[in-house]
């Protein structure tokens, strides 16, 4: 048995081999995809280009101004002279956001009163809106806290006594200034272990069906369950290497810190290969072209990889699909791949996602075996 | 160019769509899926984030803070914990995103000295989340901090002239309701677009080259042009009818504003649809395998379009260099004018510079594709 597995894992190994491009398109793809996200997935914010329009001209608005100018999440693109031209500027996407000081502004405040400020926000994309304003209604808090308690000061109101104020301190754990590369980074190493080992499993089998060299291997003595592990192991280690590749490409090039024992993602990386191995296995079976194969595996993969929290949190979804996540592998991945990456966790922690990996594997790669042999007849 | 060569090419094309139901079905699907995959799937607003607390006094003031936290609808309350490790338990496994700890002398500095610090812990893993969960928790703290403040002043005889010297005061545009689906859906245009424009082609031209079907075309009087025509439009009308399939589901199922005109949107997505189809072709062509054609029609169309279009991430956020780069990604014209057509209402007069630049696109790819094959010929 051994033997005939080993036989047709050489013959796969020659075939990868002879086939240069098909080496190329494993390799490269992967670095591409991993510099892409590294670069361009964020959902930080900072220098949002801003217009400031101040129609108050005090000594106050000047200092709010400048409080919005020396953050670094701001970049006063264009200091507008009238309402129409900061309105303009964010109408025109050359500014994302317009702050408004309007006139009478440090009067009120100097009586002690309440004092707007206005802040036009271009909508469009609502999570960098939405952190925009968060910030923009820090800064002007900040600023009025500090004007109150000078005011307080000055004025004796508190009678000697400091103001009332309950400050929050806040830390972040596991990323501590909220890089959204820490986050992405070893997110890609599922998402793309997943795409590749599905694509290249399903792909390789019914391209054996199409072409027909299929029934070729079958007439020889080799066994059904045997002919899967030979073509499968293969694409397993191929799986292993690319995650090695990849995660190693985020470590040194992204500089995305590991905390946790690599042998704890190892574990889990064999874990969720079972279920890509099987899922790949089963669209084959189902499949009798190449092209029925990319459009199945196109309708399993895309859900998976919105369903599986990548990058759109699963609290945040509806609750029916919430609990289609439960079937999803990646969901499950992602989980240990952060939790070694960032949280530095170990199995304590993370056992019900193995084991929630491991029986997902194991009743897909059942399922998959039982078709196998059913579409043989 | 005769026309006839270029209608045969075409029924044949269609044809072979029509016999294999199959394939068709899919072209249809995709959009549906797409839709409502993401339509459903990815919401990036952040509501109930599952909170853990560590009271250490367990008084009157530290209770009535923590209620604020559960009256929230921000905030889920999980179990309190009972010392520090219970807490970092919680925030490993994920049980909880964000703990606050009070301090056991929480109310007696307030009472003393006026200020008091609450500890809030967040997980920072999806920093996203964190950051917005950050700025929940700080309205919520301010809130209570304001009604000490002004309890304390009226304790003490004093009258309350003002909680909140700055008030912000915003006023969203385009997106009003700064709801992410209407910021995400419009975009989905493109990707399908991309998916079925470049992806499905490569592959049915591919696969005439793997079955040998290719050079008995090519052994026919048609041209190369007529043969490019002729294979696309077949293509270029299922893109179309995705195209209006998605457009249906935005308005009228995720209730999406479309505030532009009907006109703008074909224009500008007959051109990107070129663009894919052409790519599409061109790599098919220099490909002639499936399953590479597939791979490599992903690599320039699929993921560009999802991570370089400033479909889901800003494009101004990216590094300079990658920001240059994505100048060079048709999508990110599309995209821009996809979400102006929807959301902002824009013309064709208003989006001219990203219109031009998509007119060129697809002038230059198409030339390439043509050229392409008549290489291939001799």
């Amino acid at each position: 048995m051994f033997r005939r597995i080993f036989e047709l894992l050489v013959k796969e190994l020659l075939q990868l081999k002879r086939d240069k491009s098909a080496r190329f398109r494993m390799l490269i793809p992967p670095i591409v995809q991993m510099m892409l996200f590294g670069y361009a997935a964020t959902f930080e914010i900072f220098n949002v280009s801003t217009a400031i329009l101040d129609q108050d001209h005090s000594q106050e608005s000047r200092a709010l101004v400048s409080a919005f100018a020396s953050s670094k999440r701001f970049d006063v693109t264009k200091q507008a002279s009238n309402l129409n031209e900061a309105k303009a500027a964010v109408e025109e996407s050359r500014a994302q956001l317009a702050i408004i000081v309007p006139p009478g502004f440090a009067e009120l405040l100097r009586k002690g009163q309440t004092a707007p400020i206005q802040v036009l926000v271009d909508g469009t994309n609502s999570n960098s809106a939405l952190i925009a304003l968060g910030y923009v209604g820090q800064i002007a808090a900040a600023f009025g806290q500090t004007h109150a308690l000078d005011l307080a000061q000055r004025t004796g109101r508190l009678h000697g006594r400091p103001m009332v104020n309950v400050a929050m301190v806040e830390r972040y754990w596991y990323n501590p200034n909220l890089n959204s590369r820490w986050f992405f980074v070893p997110g890609v190493i599922g998402t793309l272990t997943l795409i590749t080992i599905v694509n290249l499993t399903a792909f390789a089998i019914v391209r054996e069906r199409e072409v027909g060299t299929l029934e070729q291997i079958l007439v020889t003595p080799i066994k059904p369950f045997e002919f899967i592990i030979g073509k499968t192991l293969p694409f397993f280690f191929i799986g292993l290497i690319q995650v090695i590749l990849v995660a190693a490409v985020g470590t040194i090039w992204f500089e995305v810190p590991f905390e946790g024992n690599p042998l704890v993602l190892l574990l889990g990386t064999c874990l969720f290969l079972l279920s890509t191995l099987a899922i790949g296995l089963l669209i084959s079976t189902l499949c009798k072209t190449q092209q029925q194969a990319f459009a199945s595996n196109f309708f399993v993969l895309n859900p998976m990889f919105i369903l599986s929290g990548f990058s759109f949190p699963i609290a945040s979804m509806p609750e029916a699909l919430q609990w289609l996540t439960y079937l999803d592998p990646l969901r499950y991945f992602l989980v240990i791949v952060r939790g070694t990456y960032i949280k530095g966790i170990g199995i304590d922690v993370l056992w019900p996602q193995m084991l929630a990996l491991l029986i997902l594997g194991m009743s897909l790669l059942v399922a998959a075996m039982l078709r196998f042999h059913k579409s043989l007849d | 160019m005769r026309l006839r060569r270029i209608r045969a090419i075409s029924m044949k094309e269609t044809l072979q769509i029509i016999r294999d139901p199959r394939s068709l079905m899919i072209a249809l699907l995709i959009p549906l899926m797409q839709m409502f995959m993401f339509g459903y799937g990815v919401n990036l607003d952040v509501k109930h984030i599952p909170l853990c607390t560590l009271d250490w006094e367990n008084s009157q003031t530290s209770q009535e803070l923590l209620e604020r936290f559960a009256a929230s609808s921000y905030f889920n309350m999980q179990k309190a914990a009972a010392n520090h490790p219970d807490i970092k338990r919680n925030l490993d496994d994920g049980s909880c995103r964000l703990a606050i700890v009070i301090p056991a002398d929480f109310s007696q500095r307030l009472n003393d000295s006026g200020s008091s610090t609450v500890q809030v812990l967040v997980d920072g893993t999806d920093s996203n989340t964190a950051s917005i969960a950050a700025n929940y928790a700080r309205s919520v703290i301010a809130g209570f901090s304001t009604d000490e403040q002004t309890r304390s002043i009226e304790r003490k005889g004093g009258v309350v002239q003002t909680t909140t010297p700055v008030d912000t005061q915003a006023r969203v545009w385009f997106n009003e309701e700064l709801e992410s689906r209407n910021f995400i859906v419009p975009g989905i245009v493109a990707l399908v677009m991309a998916i079925v424009g470049a992806q499905l082609t490569s592959l049915t031209i591919a696969r005439e080259w793997e079955r040998g079907t290719m050079e008995l075309l090519m052994s026919t009087p048609v041209q190369p042009m007529e043969l490019m025509i002729g294979k696309l439009l077949p293509y270029f009308i299922v893109g179309l009818a995705d195209a209006a399939i998605c457009l249906i589901l935005a308005v009228f199922w995720f209730k999406v504003p479309f505030r532009g005109t009907l006109a703008t949107l074909f224009l500008t997505t007959s051109l990107f649809l070129i663009v894919m189809l052409c790519i599409g072709y061109y790599v098919s062509i220099a490909i002639r395998s499936q399953v590479g054609a597939s791979q490599i029609a992903l690599l320039v169309t699929m993921l560009p379009t999802t991570l370089l279009s400033g479909f889901a991430f800003p494009i101004e956020q990216m590094p300079m260099f990658v920001q240059g780069v994505t100048y060079l990604v048709s999508a990110r014209y599309y995209v821009t004018i996809l979400k102006a057509v929807f959301l902002k209402g824009s013309g064709a007069a208003e989006l001219a510079a990203p219109i031009l630049f998509l007119a060129l696109y697809a002038v230059g790819v198409s030339f390439l594709a043509a050229r392409a094959f008549h290489k291939t010929l001799d």
